[in-house]
């Protein structure tokens, strides 16, 4: 079992409030970095740590922090992005559900780092629980003077608020985000600008994940080198995996960094196997928006080598056959499992978020919707299945923010990796659409 | 000063200028389309990715190519970029397939439209559509509204480039329409079933690429290829009172902006000029007014119907007409 950073404290009982936070070491960072580092020291750490953005690009956070723009006299924001919408992730929840002040903690060290006085927190409108738990930690805080004018008399002021969204996965683009935070329509905006220059009312923004501001405490307290040291390669440090689908143990599991895949599915310490000792079939790696990868290509790369659970690793071999890591949404299927009808649920999600800004997102995610829906209930053709790999094609690359990719990729990858199911689909729509019924040819030839 | 090299073509222009502005400097066949960019409307653009263009050199100093086809209207130039757009097999794909999602929830009603004839989009599917559609299930369908007196909303047809948002945002005191909804069931809206009431409304149906907003005065009375563009003048104490009158005979038959080859408006007109003012004897007439944009109205009264003759000097391609040689 590796290093717990995120997860060490989360059910100890009362650990929501500040004495008991503060009884397990919490706000010690606050304390270290206000009192004896100056910001260009906690982005430096932060740096070296070798974080990654853990919302889904894996962007380092370090650097994302070092290109805010710091023009004199133009407030600088941090923005959580706590809008955590994707389908298969429910780490963010859990996180904060459980420990609120952790969240709180890393909010006033990095907006100490980037010189913010005002940080927010957007919070997906559906945990609406969630945020009251976070006000109320807010408001001990603020008690306790860790926020509010002068935090522990260094002169350094924050005000921290929490912002419901309206529960719209689109506001999870870190630009929507902004203008919804602004009151505006969650719009993506075009870029550049990019909110490290222009973002929050103009002035310059960092928006980070749940995790990699929840990360920032550890680092602080025990220093970037020895956050590097967890985890393999450019991977540094732990990841939040919200493992759902049909596993013995679904749930939120903190691993290093390079836990091979295999062990994660099959351990006992994480999903413990497949449910009732199942085939396993498919898996996504990332979240509903990565591309899909049958069993044998997600337990070994397609070179043979064994995969770990990293951004490389997962993302070995590009789309052709490789995933990515994303949010760490691992969702498990099982060989009962219909990868046609998946993929049709995820079109019809992105269908239903596409927020209709750009035309190939706005047009696209209702056509492969509608062109899924249709193979699924047995009035497909063949040339449907050529016309979603070109409709997926239409729109991948070709649009302002993600969600298009997103929308465009899992359609591809099923198409690419399970093309024989989808056949199957429109040349048997009678068996196809019979209840439970599922293709099992291609699983037979893998197992061969 | 940055020069950029556009599909083989140099050019220099300001800093800070976008590379649909460099490439209509050059003019002619190069230029992206646009679909949702106006020139005069801030923040417009960046929507439609019609104009999506294969940046293969990003600057002098940092000659990567950019990663991703780039919408030209919204990405300002540097220095020493090299730009292709005509001349790329992967802009052209994509702008096909672009075309076609535009089209898929359109009515393609064209024979009943008003904007038929002087329509961005059916320029525009002539130019890069299919002749045939893939998309088989119904098309998304809404009820005409009637946004006041003047103007008429056909959301069916709209392509929601949003220039009619910002045109209200912009030039009128309070807008009361805006985007509702979201993915293919966004669509314009008052909510709910407010009345556009300002001096300057008529404007978003100069702005509207398609036929979605429509002058309720003009709506059903001819075919643009029939009536005669006239350069007008009034003195008016709202706008600048420079308009444009489409006749026939001696009726005025509408009254809109004066655009540009891209179908940019030159100055916004108001209501009055717009939609009271439909007496030969309300206006001072200029001329005719030479219409420079691809459509059917460039080959009109003005112009002779030319046969591969060059009388009139850049005379738009449409006009060209194949004969068959002896």
């Amino acid at each position: 079992m590796g290093i717990k950073i995120l997860t060490e404290h989360i059910n100890v009982p009362g650990i929501e409030t500040l004495e008991v936070y503060r009884k397990h070491g919490g706000y010690r960072s606050v304390e270290k970095a206000i009192k004896t580092m100056t910001p260009e020291e906690v982005v430096e750490e932060v740096k070296t740590s070798g974080l990654r953005g853990r919302g889904g690009a894996g962007f380092p956070a370090g650097m994302k922090w070092s290109f805010l723009a710091k023009p004199e006299g133009v407030p600088r924001y941090l923005v959580c992005n706590a809008d955590e919408s994707e389908p298969g992730t429910f780490k963010d929840r859990v996180f904060m559900e459980k420990n609120p002040h952790a969240l709180i903690e890393g909010m006033i060290t990095s907006s100490y780092a980037l010189g913010a006085n005002t940080s927010y927190i957007y919070i997906r409108g559906e945990l609406l629980f969630v945020l009251r738990i976070l006000e109320k930690a807010i408001a001990e805080a603020y008690a306790a003077g860790l926020l509010g004018k002068n935090i522990l008399g260094s002169g350094y002021d924050l005000d921290l608020h929490v912002a419901p969204g309206g529960g719209a996965y689109i506001c999870g683009e870190e630009t929507a985000l902004l203008e919804s935070l602004e009151g505006k329509r969650g719009n993506p905006r075009n870029k550049p600008p990019f909110p490290a220059v222009k973002g929050l009312f103009q002035s310059p923004t960092v928006v980070n994940n749940v995790e990699t501001i929840a990360s920032v405490p550890w680092i602080v307290n025990n220093s970037g080198a020895e956050y590097a040291k967890i985890g393999i390669g450019r991977s540094t440090g732990t990841k939040l995996i919200s493992a759902s689908g049909n596993i013995n143990r679904p749930g939120v599991y903190e691993i290093d960094l390079g836990v091979p895949v295999e062990e994660f599915i099959y351990s006992d310490e994480y999903c413990g196997g497949i449910w009732k000792g199942k085939q396993l079939k498919a898996v996504v790696p990332g979240g509903s928006s990565v591309p899909i990868l049958p069993a044998d290509l997600i337990l070994k790369t397609a070179a043979g080598e064994q995969r770990l659970m990293t951004y490389e690793s997962l993302s070995d071999g590009g789309f052709v056959s490789g995933s990515m890591l994303g949010s760490g949404a691992f969702i498990v299927f099982d060989e009962d499992q219909c990868i046609v009808r998946n993929t049709w649920n995820y079109a019809r999600f992105y269908h239903h978020e596409s927020c209709g800004q750009c035309s190939p997102c706005r047009e696209g995610t209702g056509w492969m919707e509608r062109v899924l829906h249709r193979i699924e209930h047995g009035h497909g053709h063949q040339q449907d299945i050529d016309l979603l790999v070109s409709v997926a094609k239409q729109i991948e690359g070709n649009t302002i923010c993600p969600l298009g990719d997103a929308a465009a990729w899992p359609v591809a990858s099923a198409i690419r990796h399970f093309r024989e199911e989808f056949e199957w689909h429109i040349k048997h729509p009678q068996e196809a659409t019979a209840p439970g019924a599922v293709y099992r040819g291609q699983l037979a030839a893998a197992t061969v | 000063m940055a020069k950029i090299t556009f599909d083989g073509i140099e050019v220099e222009v300001e800093d800070g200028t976008t590379i649909l502005q460099a490439a209509r400097k050059i003019g002619g066949d190069v230029v992206p389309p646009a679909m949702c960019f106006y020139t005069p409307l801030k923040g417009s653009g960046g929507k439609c990715r019609v104009c999506l263009v294969k940046v293969t050199q990003g600057s002098a100093r940092d000659p990567r190519p950019m990663p991703k086809l780039v919408a030209s209207c919204i990405t300002p130039v540097q220095d020493g970029m090299v730009v292709e757009n005509t001349t790329n097999e992967e802009v052209l794909n994509a702008r096909k397939g672009i075309v076609e999602m535009l089209l898929i929830n359109h009515p393609l009603d064209c024979p009943v439209c008003d904007q038929a004839g002087e329509c961005d989009l059916q320029n525009l599917s002539y130019e890069h559509g299919v002749s045939a559609t893939r998309y088989e299930e119904p098309r998304r369908t809404f009820d005409k509204v009637d946004l006041g007196p003047y103007i008429q909303l056909h959301m069916t047809r709209c392509i929601l480039c949003y220039r009619c948002v910002y045109t209200a945002d912009q030039i009128t005191e309070k807008r009361v329409h805006g985007v509702l909804g979201r993915g293919d069931a966004a669509e314009i809206g008052t909510y709910i079933e407010n009345v556009i009431d300002n001096d300057f409304s008529g404007n978003v149906i100069d702005v509207c690429p398609v036929g979605a907003l429509t002058d309720k005065t003009w709506r059903f009375k001819n075919r643009v290829w029939f009536t005669k563009p006239m350069n007008a003048h009034r003195d008016c104490p709202t706008c600048s009172g420079k308009v444009t009158l489409w006749g026939r005979g001696d009726t005025v038959l509408r009254v809109t902006a004066r655009k540009d080859e891209y179908a940019e408006v030159e100055e916004f007109i108001c209501n009055t000029c717009r939609f009271d003012k439909k007496e030969m004897s309300d206006w001072t007439i200029e001329g005719p007014r030479h219409i420079d944009r691809g459509s059917v109205i460039s080959a009109n009264h003005y112009e002779l119907p030319v046969v591969n003759v060059p009388i009139v000097p850049n005379l738009p391609k449409s006009t060209v007409k194949k004969m068959p040689t002896e």
